[in-house]
């Protein structure tokens, strides 16, 4: 027993070493995070979760380097040195207890180490934070109010609520207004329109299969599953077009199920919206007035038509 | 009493049940033996041999896959090609390779590992082959009408009648249902076996470790096959006869289709890794020359791994609408997980630690299988933790983090066991200057291909796609993918050619051409029908090093007495 002790120290010293050796080319790697996008890290850069969720990233990844780095290093090294040489006789030796037990602890304090951090950033990761100043004013009773009483809402409760319908293979977004009528709400397929600097909540829908919401650089996957809701938030930093697309199988065009939201400044926002909300009022004016005119028409038709019957009916008994 | 017959004595110090034949029939000769066959040896080559058939096959999906995916907007294939191979590639690989691989190990080596002259059951072993088979044949058959596209996870509503309406996702169906029954028929042979049939003096604590994996293999079958059984019945009966199970119009939950599937598709990829441990657990200590490190914390790690594995299957659901405490609940049970498997890891590479190895080719394949295994299982660690695993779930991250785990650890596990035990099996040996061939261009390949699938998700690639537009380095990194993938089939090619050589050129192996540590090599290579004519008494985990050691010690003093225990034939 003493001398399977006596081995283990030098290990130890040597995985100390190469922990070492990969604290300092992560601390290299690491303020250069956002060079590294898509190559060891996912994307962000859009919105605050995405950025807190690389973070924790980093954290996992440089936990998960010294580990990989410290193991393979003790494999190559046991494979090298250990190697059958004329008159090397292999020790047997069957375990060690006090080892076995010291890595079994170790292991699992670096899980509850990995836990602690993510309890700590899970905040930032899942509440949704209060509008910038110079978001859109969201008011309590007004347009943009989010409705949904599971969602989790800035602390003031107000967001832009967006409603995300996923379909065969395209995305449909609903931006509701608060009134009864939800035939008159603005909406847009496939590139989301959001003002910059503003809380954004998302209802997450499907229509058919299931599909998953996913613009990488504003925050994870939320899947829209038939028969289920889902949320997310998001809270665009800067102006931009942000790409993503439908992230679970959802038929033979799910490549190509593709979305994008273009982040634009609070008053290119207001005036968009003004602009769609105009548009549909418009439309439905048009449209009402065209039926009144069929309805009319159609009136005065029957009125030729009910003559024409009865003058038939007269002739036919 | 009288008309006891005198029983032949045997040298053992037990005494072992005894077959008294009244007639014996003539064996049927050619491949009537083989179709008519209950030896747990012919069953097992079989297995063997078909199962790595269907890896040649669904090797040759993903090679297509790598040609459409070469490219940015490459148009080699169209979408419904390109779905219909992922989903064969995957079933392919799960239900008609990995899975019955670790069967035809199994059926081969269990009986002759501890001791045993077949399995409990052998019509019933026999029956659970030809399930397999029917299953294969079922599945392939829906090439003749359309493939099914819905991935190997056949999500509802996506593979109900509506959106699928197809026969495919039926012959899918039928081959969950078909290798399921064979698997599950298999499990509690195998589970029976193991109880009952060990060696005089093979306690649970003196079981070889492939022979711990097994067993606990066939628990989790008999514990998750179920399960999906009724998950894929319920698909069959929303497609055909009017239920709505997973319809949500009408009521149902697509969600419970995911919850009923990982409840198996977790526990299945314990039932794909832990028999790959086992070959590791054998290999390792055989070639270091030294005994496994830790015995029991490997068994009982193997154990622990089954039972958590069963409690974590909703973190393969991270970003379905899902209450956080669930989702904590299963980060931090897959977090558990990591401990046993850490464990493991650590115990393999301190088994290696002051032996003196001798790098035949199972050794490099061991090698090669914990530097890949380790990777999975610590990119297992990003996924495990959920908020990250909303920006790599679906992506090729987990593309690449599963082939981490099961291409590095079950087959190169499986790769190592072709090498340590074709010689048992044929009585001749693989050829080692091929083998390394085929252990460094895998090695490379997998690697190759892999490693940079990791990126390709990190910059936004979603999985099961067939085309993607050429944004960042996407291109470049699924062209090296490609390269990979091709270097790495030229390692399994290397390994066939190997396997077709050997069987006719290769060197004559002997009994124990390795110096083995279990009973397997105590018996002829390849082993006569009755496997032993005479089973020793088993007096710890390594019984041939034992039986070595008392030949030696009697040579040395060059008893009198009749060896103990002795091999009797081919030694």
């Amino acid at each position: 027993m003493p001398a399977a002790l006596r081995v283990h120290v030098r290990p130890q010293h040597a995985r100390r070493a190469a922990a070492l050796g990969i604290l300092a080319a992560g601390g290299v790697l690491l303020p250069a995070g956002s060079a590294f996008a898509g190559v060891f890290a996912p994307e962000a850069g859009g919105s605050p979760n995405a950025d807190d969720i690389r973070e924790l990233y980093w954290f996992v990844f440089a936990l998960g380097a010294v580990i990989f780095f410290a193991v393979t290093g003790l494999l190559l090294y046991s494979m090298l040195k250990f190697k059958a040489k004329k008159g090397a006789v292999a020790a047997q030796i069957h375990g060690n207890t006090r080892l076995e037990v010291g890595w079994t602890i170790g292991a699992a304090l670096i899980l509850v180490v990995i836990s602690v951090v993510t309890f700590l950033k899970l905040g930032a990761i899942q509440d949704p934070p209060r509008s910038g100043a110079d978001g859109i004013p969201v008011t309590k009773d007004g347009t943009f109010v989010a409705a949904g009483s599971r969602q989790r809402l800035p602390d003031d409760g107000k967001s832009l609520n967006i409603e995300v319908n996923g379909q065969q293979y395209l995305w449909r977004y609903t931006y509701p207004d608060g009134d009864a009528n939800s035939l008159n709400n603005v909406f847009a397929y496939e590139e989301m329109v959001v003002p910059t600097n503003t809380t954004v909540t998302l209802e997450i829908r499907a229509q058919d299969v299931a599909h998953s919401w996913w613009i990488p650089k504003l925050g994870g996957k939320f899947d829209a599953i038939p028969g289920s809701t889902n949320f997310t938030w998001f809270k665009a930093t800067k102006e931009g077009v942000f790409t993503g697309q439908c992230a679970e199988l959802c038929g033979r065009n799910h490549a190509n199920m593709t979305a994008r939201v273009r982040a634009v400044s609070p008053p290119a926002f207001e005036a968009w919206y003004a602009q769609q909300k105009a548009d549909i009022e418009a439309s439905e004016q048009a449209a009402g007035d065209k039926r009144a005119e069929q309805i009319a028409a159609a009136q005065t038709a029957a009125g030729s038509t009910v003559t024409a019957n009865a003058e038939s009916e007269t002739e036919t008994p | 009493m009288a008309t006891t017959q005198s029983a032949p004595t045997i040298p053992t110090a037990a005494p072992v049940p005894q077959i008294t034949a009244r007639e014996v029939a003539r064996a049927p000769k050619g491949w009537l033996a083989w179709l008519t066959t209950t030896d747990h040896k012919k069953i097992g080559i079989m297995y063997l041999v078909l199962s790595f058939a269907f890896f040649v096959i669904g090797g040759v999906e993903a090679l297509l896959m790598r040609l459409q995916l070469a490219q940015a907007d490459n148009t080699l294939l169209d979408p419904q090609t390109y779905n219909a191979l992922f989903t064969m590639h995957g079933t392919t690989m799960i239900f008609l390779f990995v899975v019955p691989m670790m069967a035809g190990f199994g059926n081969y080596f269990i009986p002759l590992m501890i001791g045993a002259r077949d399995m409990a059951f052998p019509r019933i072993n026999a029956l659970s082959f030809w399930f397999f088979v029917a299953g294969g044949a079922v599945f392939y058959g829906s090439l003749l009408f359309s493939p099914p596209e819905c991935g190997w996870t056949c999500y509802a509503p996506l593979s109900e009648n509506a959106y699928s309406p197809t026969g495919g996702v039926d012959a899918w169906i039928y081959l969950i249902h078909l290798t399921g029954i064979s698997s599950l028929l298999g499990a509690i042979n195998f589970y029976v076996t193991i109880a009952n049939m060990r060696a005089p003096g093979m306690g649970w604590g003196r079981m070889p470790l492939f022979v711990w994996s097994i067993l606990t293999y066939s628990i989790l079958l008999i514990l998750a096959l179920p399960v999906i059984a009724g998950a894929v019945t319920l698909l069959l009966t929303d497609r055909h006869f009017g239920t709505h199970f997973y319809d949500a119009t009408n009521g149902g939950s697509p969600l419970l289709w995911q919850h009923l599937f990982w409840f198996f598709g977790h526990p299945e990829v314990y039932i794909m890794v832990l028999p790959a441990f086992g070959i590791v657990s054998e290999v390792l200590p055989v070639f270091a020359r030294k005994p496994i490190f830790g015995y029991k914390a490997i068994a009982a790690a193997t154990v622990g791994i089954a039972f958590l594995g069963l409690l974590v299957w909703a973190h393969h659901m991270f970003s379905t609408p899902s209450p956080t405490y669930v989702l904590t609940a299963f980060m931090l049970g897959s977090f558990l997980i990591a401990v046993p498997t850490g464990v493991k890891i650590f115990n393999w590479v301190a088994t290696l630690w002051r032996g003196t190895i001798e790098f035949k080719t199972p050794i490099y394949f061991v090698c090669g299988f914990l530097a890949t295994f380790l990777l999975g299982g610590i990119t297992g660690i990003f996924l495990a933790v959920f908020p990250i695993d909303w920006q790599l779930t679906d992506t090729y991250f987990v593309v690449a983090h599963l082939h981490y785990v099961l291409m590095g650890g079950a087959v190169f596990g499986i790769f190592a066991g072709i090498y340590y035990w074709f010689p048992k099996m044929t009585g001749r040996m693989l050829s080692e200057g091929l083998g390394r061939t085929s252990f460094w261009l895998m090695l490379v390949g997998f690697w190759t291909t892999f490693l940079i699938q990791h990126s390709a998700g990190l910059s936004g690639m979603p999985r099961r796609v067939y085309e993607y537009p050429d944004v960042g380095h996407l291109e470049l990194y699924n062209l090296i993918s490609t390269i990979g993938s091709f270097i790495l089939a030229l390692g399994i090619l290397a390994t066939i050619v190997n396997v077709a050589v050997s069987l006719k050129k290769g060197a004559v192996a002997g009994p124990d051409p390795w110096r083995g540590n279990t009973l397997e090599w105590f018996t002829q290579s390849p082993p006569p029908v009755n496997n032993f004519d005479v089973v020793p008494r088993v007096r710890s985990v390594e019984p041939m090093k034992d039986i070595r050691r008392q030949i030696d010690r009697q040579a040395r003093s060059s008893a009198t007495r009749e060896p103990v225990g002795a091999p009797t034939a081919g030694a």
